[in-house]
């Protein structure tokens, strides 16, 4: 199975939860801890392992968070978000 | 399309989407698509307005379908439930993908946003393994190109083997070669050669292997490598479905009606679906998370969906931030979010309160001026006065007081409320509200079914169905008649100004009728948190369920028919609701106001037995028995109530708002009464309409009386506590 290859390289990636991603930042998914009906509606929206994912805005309240997921914007509750992990660069350079 | 080749029980499916069956000449196509690809405006573009809607049978989901001819065919569209995925067993997605595979489309369009097209792909695909009849429809290309985004159509229909094309639907363009190309597939001058997902060796061998054994059963029009790839999903109702839909088991051997049956044939299904069975046991239900069998799919799915978008997606030079990445800076920030909601719904009313001033006041004096005019001439005709009465002072006074009154504001507000909806600030509204219907142990579309209440209770009732999880689907069906629907409006604005006019000798303006009822609106939105929450930590106890909510891209509403389908949907429907429930109500009233038992007129007999409760709650026996005969439609209330004041004493004449604030001054109305009756409006039961609705949805008798109780239980508390309070301040 092929892989998708970050942007940036792999090493120095810092695992985090996809909930604690900042904004503005990008993270690739390693594991999504959630089973039964919210893992199938996560994959459905193509948030399987190794997607990149792009943290964009929070809502006001902080709570849920929207999240660049293949080009769609999702807003997911960060109780949910707690769940995926994510490995992102902590020096990432800007991208566009 | 010539013979038929499917079983009976196909063809009577496939023959129920087009009135009188579907003829020789005719085909069925069915549309499919992820939410908020424009899946809708393909279907209405082509179709116009030959389309029909009501639910799928048995189901509570909504199905639209329609007609168009092309070239001497007719074809029946069906629009597919809007889904990302054919895989979760959501209600829509068994139902598009029973669809797909029992009702046998001579074609499948697959609508996706040229912006997202990864995503898409995956239903695309999808699609693909039950029928490969597919044309691939790529539409929003205009707002991709403004992102700077083109998808090469040439490597997109080569890579996956199917005709695609490119349209903007709100403009038509592309439209013409859709229907060609479904043309040319249907009538077989399109050769597929459809390129499925390759999974992984694994898979493959098993499918193979599967495959194999499925050779001899009569799988008619199915894709044999999909059925495989079910049966090793364990997908036991889609067996189920194939054995009853095509007639391989049970009741053909009972009937023998079905001959060509082979014993063998059903014999192989049955040892493929043991097969099948013992393949998934070996490994446990195919491992856990991302080794589960699921994951492997999806990922092999969304590995190709990548691989391909990387080839025919040409991402330009992402030219700084879009207009509604900014636009989103704004509207949901932690400073502006909230402010802007409330700005944006003030403005709303603001424009509705003064824009429907003037038009109702004629409204009024025109319909009202016809009444004389049809008194006199029935007094010339000499038609009995019980009989004026009833016609006359009782339905057609009625049914003219709900047209000047309705008609204007719901003329304004709907489109207004549609063009917001059509830009897509509705998910914005959601994205903001949602932590605290989160906090309040609800689901985050909770804020989307409420936002729908403001049309109709009913109607925000039904949208529940989005919500999955039971427990959070009754709590927002229970605490949707906290939000005021357009029955209620009219009375909340009609107070409202009258409050803010100074008839009650308070300041001026529908600047301040417009704050009045955003703050009656925020009382709503808050009653309902408070409910939600203690419906959550009693009777309804249980933890969220899991919440995905897409945000799409502002879209440009296309303003002209936005106007005109919300005036037919909406305005005019509602309207017509609200006369067909006022005309035999207003006859009801005028004989219950003139039908005397003991010298003493029914209507008042009942007010004066309301007196006592209404006045506690700061509002008289009139009032309330208003209300009470108001149950079949909130929009008859007033006029109920006007009956009631105008049958008591001397006659006036109602004209516009100074001579109804004239009424009740008459009637002893202060500020405070206004205030009262604008909170029971808000919090009462449902009209019959929606209780009739919520015991459909529910069905239960139980939440249906839940459902009246706990609002009018809250209604009734707080008017008699700020009755009470103001009346102890010695504010009256």
């Amino acid at each position: 199975m092929q892989r998708k290859t970050p942007g940036s390289s792999k090493c120095n990636g810092r695992i985090v939860a996809l909930a604690d991603l900042p904004i503005g930042r990008r993270g690739e998914v390693v594991s999504l801890a959630l089973e039964g009906f919210s893992r199938l509606r996560l994959l459905d929206l193509g948030l399987v392992p190794g997607t990149e994912v792009k943290a964009v805005r929070r809502s006001p309240a902080n709570d849920p968070v929207a999240f660049n997921i293949r080009g769609a914007m999702i807003a997911l509750r960060n109780d949910d978000g707690r769940r995926i992990m994510v490995q992102y660069q902590e020096q990432e350079q800007e991208m566009t | 399309m010539g013979i038929s080749h499917y079983p009976p029980d196909v063809d009577a499916l496939r023959g129920s989407f087009i009135p009188g069956g579907l003829g020789a000449g005719q085909a069925l196509v069915a549309l499919a698509g992820n939410p908020n690809t424009g899946k809708s405006t393909v279907f209405n573009a082509l179709t116009g307005l030959h389309q029909h809607t009501g639910n799928w049978p048995g189901k509570t989901v909504t199905q639209s379908r329609g007609t168009y001819s092309h070239r001497n065919r007719t074809i029946a569209i069906v629009d597919l439930p809007g889904t990302y995925s054919l895989l979760s067993n959501s209600p829509e997605e068994l139902i598009a993908r029973d669809f797909l595979c029992f009702a046998a489309p001579d074609a499948t369009v697959v609508v996706v946003d040229a912006s997202c097209l990864e995503r898409n792909l995956n239903l695309v695909f999808q699609v693909m393994e039950i029928t490969p009849r597919v044309v691939v429809c790529v539409n929003l290309v205009d707002e991709a190109m403004r992102k700077g985004i083109s998808v090469d159509l040439d490597g997109l229909s080569y890579e996956l083997g199917v005709p695609v094309v490119a349209t903007v639907a709100r403009t038509g363009k592309g439209l013409e070669r859709l229907k060609d190309i479904l043309d040319d597939l249907i009538s077989g001058r399109i050769k597929l050669s459809p390129r499925y997902v390759v999974y992984d060796d694994d898979i493959e061998d098993r499918l193979a292997g599967l495959q194999a054994n499925l050779h001899d059963v009569p799988l008619g029009h199915l894709n044999p490598r999909w059925v495989a790839l079910r049966l090793l999903d364990g997908d036991a109702a889609l067996i189920e479905g194939i054995v009853r839909r095509l007639g391989l088991y049970g009741s053909a051997a009972e009937t023998g009606s079905r001959t060509n049956m082979q014993p063998d044939n059903l014999d192989g299904l049955q040892e493929t679906m043991e097969r099948a069975g013992e393949v998934r046991g070996r490994e446990g239900r195919w491992g856990q998370g991302e080794n589960s069998f699921r994951d492997r799919i999806v990922s092999a799915i969304y590995n190709r969906a990548e691989s391909i978008t990387r080839k025919v997606v040409r991402a330009g030079n992402a030219k700084g931030r879009d207009l509604g990445s900014l636009v989103d800076d704004i509207l949901t920030s932690r400073i502006f979010g909230y402010p802007a909601m409330l700005a944006l719904f003030g403005a709303l009313l603001w424009i509705t309160i003064s824009g429907a001033n003037v038009p109702s006041e004629l409204l009024a004096r025109v319909l009202f001026a016809l009444q004389d005019r049809l008194m006199d001439m029935a007094a010339r005709l000499q038609i009995p006065g019980w009989l004026q009465g009833v016609a006359i002072l009782g339905t057609y006074r009625s049914v003219a007081w709900v047209v000047s009154v309705m008609l204007p504001p719901m003329a304004i507000f709907f489109p207004l409320f549609t063009l917001l909806e059509d830009l897509g600030y509705l998910p914005r509204v959601a994205f903001n509200l949602d932590s605290l219907f989160r906090k309040a142990g609800a689901h985050g579309k909770q804020a989307l079914t409420m936002s729908m209440g403001f049309g109709c209770n009913a109607a925000g009732v039904i949208a529940c169905r989005i919500i999955e999880s039971p427990r959070e689907r009754l709590i927002a069906i229970l605490t949707n008649n906290f939000v005021p629907c357009n029955g209620r409006f009219p009375t909340l604005i009609t107070l409202a100004s009258l409050l803010a006019s100074g008839e009650f000798a308070l300041d001026h303006g529908s600047f301040l009728a417009s704050g009045i009822v955003v703050g009656m609106v925020v009382l709503g939105i808050a009653v309902t948190l408070a409910t939600s929450w203690a419906l959550a930590k009693t009777i309804l106890r249980g933890v969220p369920s899991f919440f995905a909510l897409e945000l799409p891209p502002y879209r440009r509403p296309q303003v002209i028919k936005t106007i005109v389908r919300s005036v037919m949907d909406r305005t005019l429907f509602v309207l017509l609701r609200a006369v067909t429930v006022a005309a035999p109500a207003g006859a009801v009233t005028w004989a219950l106001a003139n039908t005397s038992v003991g010298g003493i007129s029914i209507l008042k007999g009942l007010a004066s037995l309301l007196d006592f409760p209404g006045r506690a709650m700061g509002l008289d026996g009139f009032i309330l028995a208003a209300f009470i005969l108001g149950l079949p439609a909130n929009e008859i209330v007033m006029p109920i109530m006007l009956m009631g004041y105008l049958s008591s004493g001397t006659m006036l004449e109602l004209g516009g708002l100074d001579s109804l604030g004239g009424i009740l001054a008459h009637n002893d109305w202060t500020w405070l009464t206004a205030l009262n009756m604008m909170l029971f409006s808000l919090l009462h039961y449902p009209c019959g309409t929606t209780l009739m609705t919520i015991h459909k949805e529910t069905s239960s008798l139980k939440w249906t009386f839940l459902s009246a109780a706990i609002p009018t239980c809250i209604g009734v508390s707080l008017c008699l506590v700020v009755t009470g309070g103001a009346r102890l301040l010695g504010l009256v």
